[in-house]
């Protein structure tokens, strides 16, 4: 083997001339910042969603010619929530990230303000709703862009078959296939009236009372549907107003014949009761019916999505929506911008949808009408109502409008459903108002 | 001449320095420090650092911005779910490990009769709840307490009883974390039993034999007094882990029903990482520290004293 020997002053001279090279010929690239962008995306329950978005991001990433580096992080554990929490206080970590619903507002001190991008993405998408104005636009300035991926509408998904058996419910009547809803009559009344048939013939409503947000969403949009709420926006504590003495009424009728172990119910629970063919109704995405369809196609093909009942307040579906945003400590900020606004457009909306089988919901109005929910089944149009093609519901979130950091421990501590446990319970109203106040004095604390 | 005295007594005294050097080096101390050295280091960097660290946040106002003292404290205290928890962890650690050691002291003296032949497969079979991490096999008795496909229920069914709703009442959910925690950390109390068993003197019970004892003579007079500097270590580690665990409670209710399952690591990460109230929940983190030190000063110096009688 022949040996090459290097002398000293050839050395010296190829080393000068490659760092001539170096700085003579920087990195360019058009997304005004190149190099690498390290990106954490939720990590989506359906199989085979993360596909969609990773590929918005690569193609964007080889059109810009910047190395997308993408980590998709699951919520099961609450991981997402600890890598914001980690990445908050190291003050280092992903240039764009996905936070969940009440994290913007969360971290809005350490998030870019993404009002630039707010404005051309409504001009282009359409109005976004309320709810993630609350959650996205804090103290005027918006911190998060509503993501496509893991926002979700928590609507009624019942049986086609068991609410027309039991509770003389047509479901198919009142929310038709590609026609806009005629249900008038699903009110409250009717609702409990179903719920109550359902009970008695063993195949029960199936709505957590626990802490985790099924169960919060759940119970949160009766009381938006009510008119309750706990703390108003000037942090007054209302929890003894007539409203909520409503709310809590209607709601121990119902608890009264919801399964009995709901309080202890996680997110999976109500899809497990749907799935085992042992509820007539729950309060979910359309995950309850894929894993249906996978594992009991003779239910998935009799589950359908639907609009809430209406109550005093209106018709309130709860509505999660995801956001995608760049802290300021952000090394490539400009490129993260520059792939939000990628990920908005209508066609990556449309691929997210289709991946995610209909389950993402985009956040802005003229979004709402994809073939995707429309043809998608069995049954076919079980999701066209699941978006709110024809805004017959108000998407809102439980414990909105009291100011964020009161409402996410509202939230969190999953308080609405605690209250309507201990009165179910046999616990006195008044008592269980007390509580309720006590409660909300500890959670006020700056 | 001056010059030679002062030269000589320099090299005196770095020889002198070199000597202690080298005597430091050679000292047994030296080099036990410089062997536990990478652990210490470790336990620096894994545990005073982070402990330092969630007093330092213990004493922030909610955004982090303030200092704030031992307000975070005072707040808790007016808190009726803070002292809840409290007394819920309390009932859940003292009645896991008493019923652990009992169980632990039974088996081990079940397992310690069995010929030396047999004696190995049932030590092998009987650790394997605490060899498994506990998160899996908290999964599975949640399936097996499941609303929906309880197991539990299905064969009390079959029997014509109502099915019970195991995590959706406070005290079947009480019950049954705790019945998992026993489940789990009976072996570990079970093997330090059989080794502390397997140490106890033969002509022990030879003599007590000779002297008539009975069985509970023998167990009361020779195999407690021997056993009980491990019934006393285990106890208090045991009640150490199960005050601070965190992963049977935060898989099986996650506090629920109405908070009252929570144990102050799983009210810790809903107020701290959930609630988004990371001082509140580094202060009920922390508020395990001085019952779990007073408990473990009182225990230790037991033992120490015990040692030095004997």
């Amino acid at each position: 083997m022949k040996k090459v020997t290097i002398s000293r002053r050839r050395f010296v001279a190829t080393g000068a001339a490659a760092a001539v090279g170096v700085v003579a010929s920087p990195y360019v690239s058009t997304a005004q910042s190149a190099g690498t962008l390290k990106v954490g995306f939720w990590d989506h329950w359906v199989p085979g969603a993360n596909a969609a978005i990773e590929k918005v991001a690569k193609a964007w990433g080889e059109k810009e010619k910047v190395n997308v580096e993408i980590d998709f992080i699951t919520s099961q554990g609450n991981k997402i929530l600890l890598t914001i929490a980690a990445e908050s206080q190291a003050k280092s970590g992903h240039d764009i990230l996905s936070f969940p619903s009440w994290q913007p507002a969360r971290h809005a001190d350490n998030l870019e303000v993404v009002d630039d991008i707010m404005a051309d993405l409504v001009k282009q998408n359409g109005k976004v709703n309320a709810t993630v104005e609350y959650l996205g636009k804090i103290k005027g300035k918006w911190v998060g862009v509503p993501s496509t991926a893991g926002s979700q509408i928590k609507g009624p998904a019942s049986r086609i078959d068991l609410l027309k058996q039991h509770a003389g419910v047509d479901i198919l009547a009142m929310y038709p296939a590609g026609a806009a809803p005629k249900a008038d009559g699903w009110n409250m009344e009717t609702y409990l009236k179903a719920a109550k048939a359902c009970a008695k013939a063993n195949v029960a409503f199936g709505i957590g009372l626990g802490t985790t947000s099924d169960s919060v969403d759940s119970v949160g949009a009766f009381f938006n549907s009510y008119g309750a709420v706990l703390v108003d926006e000037k942090e007054n504590i209302t929890a003894k107003t007539d409203k909520v003495r409503a709310v809590m009424e209607y709601m121990k009728e119902l608890t009264s014949v919801l399964p009995s172990d709901a309080p202890s119910w996680d997110d999976a629970s109500n899809n497990k009761w749907l799935v085992s063919g042992r509820g007539a109704t729950i309060m979910n995405p359309p995950s309850a019916w894929a894993v249906a369809n996978r594992d009991a196609p003779d239910i998935g093909k009799q589950i359908w999505h639907h609009g809430m009942p209406i109550g005093p307040a209106g018709r309130h579906a709860p509505f999660l929506p995801y956001f995608w945003g760049t802290w300021k400590f952000s090394k490539n900020k400009s490129a993260a911008k520059s792939l939000i606004r990628a990920l908005s457009t209508e066609a990556a909306a449309q691929s997210m949808v289709e991946a995610s089988k209909g389950y993402d919901i985009p956040a802005y109005a003229n979004f709402s009408t994809f073939k995707t929910w429309a043809e998608i089944g069995p049954p076919t149009g079980t999701l066209y109502h699941y978006p709110n093609p024809h805004n017959h519901q108000v998407l809102s979130i439980a414990a909105a409008p009291s100011p964020h950091r009161i409402a996410e421990q509202i939230y969190t501590q999953g308080l609405m459903t605690k209250m309507v446990v201990r009165y179910h319970r046999g616990e006195k109203l008044d008592s269980v108002l007390s509580y309720a106040e006590s409660e909300l004095e500890g959670f006020m604390r700056s | 001449m001056v010059d030679a005295t002062i030269k000589n007594e320099g090299s005196v005294m770095r020889a002198d320095r070199r000597n202690s050097l080298q005597k430091a080096w050679q000292r047994k101390s030296t080099i036990a420090f410089l062997m536990t050295l990478p652990l210490i280091l470790l336990i620096l960097v894994l545990v005073i650092y982070p402990a330092l660290y969630a007093v330092h946040l213990a004493m922030l106002n909610k955004s982090m911005q303030r200092f704030v003292g031992l307000s975070n404290f005072s707040f808790l205290f007016t808190r009726e779910t803070f002292w809840m928890v409290v007394w819920q962890s309390c009932i859940f650690a003292l009645t896991a490990v008493f019923f652990k050691a009992i169980i632990g002291f039974f088996v081990a003296h079940f397992v310690h009769n069995i010929p030396d032949k047999g004696q190995r497969k049932w030590r092998g079979m009987l650790l394997i709840p605490w060899v498994i991490p506990p998160a899996m096999s908290t999964l599975a008795w949640l399936w097996l307490f499941d609303p929906s496909y309880s197991a539990f229920n299905w064969i009390l069914e079959h029997f014509g009883i109502a099915g019970i709703p195991w995590l959706g009442d406070e005290h079947w959910a009480r019950f049954c974390v705790i019945l998992v925690n026993v489940w789990i950390g009976a072996p570990f109390f079970m093997i330090m039993y059989l080794a502390s068993l397997k140490s106890v003197p033969e002509q022990l019970y030879e003599a007590a034999k000779i002297d008539g004892a009975n069985w509970w003579q023998t167990m009361r007079f020779v195999t407690l007094p021997m056993m009980r500097n491990i019934i006393m270590i285990t106890a208090l580690f045991s009640t150490i882990v199960t005050f601070a665990n965190f992963d049977i409670v935060r898989v099986l209710t996650r506090g629920d029903p109405l908070d009252q399952t929570h144990v102050f690591a799983t009210w810790a990460f809903r107020l701290g990482i959930e609630g988004g109230d990371i001082p509140l929940g580094a202060s009920v983190s922390l508020f395990m520290v001085p019952i779990l030190t007073i408990g473990a000063i009182f225990i230790l110096r037991d033992i120490v004293k015990r040692g030095n009688e004997a």
